[in-house]
């Protein structure tokens, strides 16, 4: 409120909830727009004498996808051996650990990783692509790219959504593989139950929907990611400052977005 | 035929490749430029001078067909904006070439990728010719063996003339300059300004420049346009600009700070912050 605002305050905060919905309306429709506009040049760019360049994807799913297998590892190995430590605790009261493979089986693959995962790359790619998109509009590279014909919804988003895509479910599916490992190896070590055995029970439990449950969910979460951070990077005003809020932004709302995302994604599917 | 051979001389014999009639623009509910009518003839370096909030930076914008207009016609090589297709809108676009303030060189990409990306994106031509012809572009600004830095290791001026490089790598028909001097020392700019006139007597180029440095304007300008709040206040040759006795002409000539003319209430209101956008309800 400035210092000469002497308006009701009521009248005030709903002028401000009002442009904050406004605002929000106009950021989910951009949104919306940049996925059809992306899938529009996805198909007929070729026609537009704009094609997807193969090399572009190419380098986003090194940059989204490969580069982040350490830390997507080493986090989905932790929440593995959390979620044994935990199980077997927990279990323990009824005299019941060597069920523990069930609640790591469903968890993992359903729940954690491709939780754990998408928050990973929320953080990593999505502020990223943020930053990138918002310096390029601020440093006028964006207007570079329009005056030479170069579409950056074309240029900039695509190759970004589609490797998001491709390799946000393919790091699930890693995390799945390594969660279950690393929860397996301390099984073994806590409970004696060996590795084949363990294996055999969490292949008999899970089923294909299980899979299918987590990765489904992981493209949904691609969605979001590049949505947001395209979104919020396009948004940016100002200079710097601009950018390093634009990221933030970026990051809080997807990691919300695919919390919240996940919950109903599991009230929907499961019920 | 080349493209301005697509535009009918006007009355005095001239070809015109950017032909602006009553050109109307906003921004939000704010008119930037208030009927702007102007002519750029071929081969010819425009300069396009004005103070701060003029319009002239909002003018090169719609002469580069990145903002839409309200009302008004703008035609560039013979085409009118308004009535090209996207594809249409990318081969034009093709034609034009920008060098923009900063130099908006891509900072992921080294100097070489950047002046080649167009090459890349629009023509079929194999890589050892693009990088033959981005090299050559690089040699015309005196960049040559600079192709495998990266735009952070350049200085201010090296930047300025890899963004001319760029801008000339297709060999556009029109090239666009957004404020070539701004930022650099007096040596450098006049190195540009140099550059600028190569270009349009080697290239063929017509050169629209938008620029604040009078020196600059008056050594390269065949002609300038000086606007004003939005208005075109002035057209004609740099001796013509000199010759006028129109006051704000004069005022820019020599450098004279202008207050607008503000009421007492006006004023008190700007100190207490009661403009209108904050009036109670």
């Amino acid at each position: 409120m400035t210092p000469t605002d002497t308006r009701n305050p009521i009248v005030v905060m709903t002028e401000r909830i009002g442009r904050a919905v406004v605002a929000g309306v106009e950021e989910i429709g951009l949104g919306a727009m940049m996925v059809i506009e992306s899938f529009y040049w996805l198909i007929f760019g070729r026609r537009e004498k704009q094609a997807v360049r193969f090399g572009a994807i190419a380098e986003q799913c090194m940059a989204i996808g490969i580069q982040a297998v350490p830390i997507i590892a080493l986090l989905a190995a932790t929440i593995g051996m959390m979620l044994a430590i935990q199980g077997i605790h927990t279990l323990r009261i009824f005299g019941a650990e060597s069920r523990v493979t069930i609640g790591i089986s469903f968890s993992v693959v359903r729940e954690f990783a491709p939780l754990i995962t998408g928050i990973v790359i929320a953080g990593r790619s999505g502020s990223a692509l943020a930053a990138r998109i918002g310096t390029m509009k601020i440093n006028q590279e964006v207007d570079a790219l329009y005056v030479m014909g170069i579409n950056p919804v074309r240029f900039l988003v695509v190759p970004s959504l589609v490797a998001m895509l491709i390799m946000l479910p393919a790091l699930t599916l890693f995390s799945d593989f390594v969660g279950l490992f690393f929860a397996g190896v301390y099984v073994n070590l806590d409970l004696g139950i060996s590795l084949a055995a363990y294996a055999d029970e969490t292949i008999e439990l899970l089923s294909v929907d299980d899979l299918m449950h987590g990765l489904g969910k992981s493209v949904i979460f691609s969605f979001l990611i590049a949505v947001i951070g395209v979104v919020n990077g396009a948004s940016v005003q100002g200079g710097a400052e601009g950018v390093g809020k634009a990221t933030t932004r970026a990051v809080v709302q997807s990691i919300s977005a695919i919390i919240v995302t996940d919950m109903l994604f599991a009230f929907v599917v499961t019920r | 035929m080349s493209d301005t051979d697509n535009t009918a001389p006007d009355a005095d014999g001239h070809r015109n490749v950017i032909e602006v009639r009553d050109l109307v623009t906003h921004y939000g509910d704010r008119m930037i430029l208030k009927g702007i009518s102007m002519d750029v003839r071929a081969d010819e370096i425009m300069v396009i001078m004005g103070g701060s909030g003029s319009g002239k930076s909002t003018l090169l914008r719609h002469l580069m067909a990145l903002e839409h207009h309200t009302s008004g016609t703008m035609r560039i090589l013979g085409q009118d904006i308004d009535e090209l297709s996207g594809v249409e809108l990318v081969e034009l676009r093709q034609k034009l070439g920008v060098a923009f303030q900063g130099g908006a060189l891509f900072s992921s990409m080294t100097v070489g990728e950047n002046v080649m990306l167009p090459l890349f994106e629009h023509t079929k031509l194999d890589r050892k010719t693009m990088e033959i012809m981005t090299r050559m572009k690089l040699q015309v600004v005196e960049l040559g063996g600079f192709e495998n830095l990266m735009p952070s290791e350049l200085s201010g001026g090296m930047i300025k003339r890899a963004a001319f490089a760029r801008a000339i790598v297709m060999d556009p028909k029109i090239l666009f300059c957004d404020e070539p001097s701004a930022g650099l020392d007096p040596v450098v700019a006049s190195q540009l300004d140099d550059l600028i006139l190569l270009l349009r007597d080697a290239l063929g180029m017509t050169v629209v420049v938008v620029t604040h440095e009078l020196e600059s304007a008056f050594k390269i300008a065949d002609r300038i346009t000086v606007l004003d709040r939005g208005h075109i206040l002035f057209i004609g040759t740099p001796d013509e600009l000199r010759a006028s006795d129109n006051q704000r002409i004069q005022n820019l000539l020599n450098r004279v700070a202008e207050d607008d003319a503000m009421d007492a209430d006006t004023y008190l209101n700007r100190l207490t912050g009661e403009t209108p956008a904050y009036r109670p309800l």
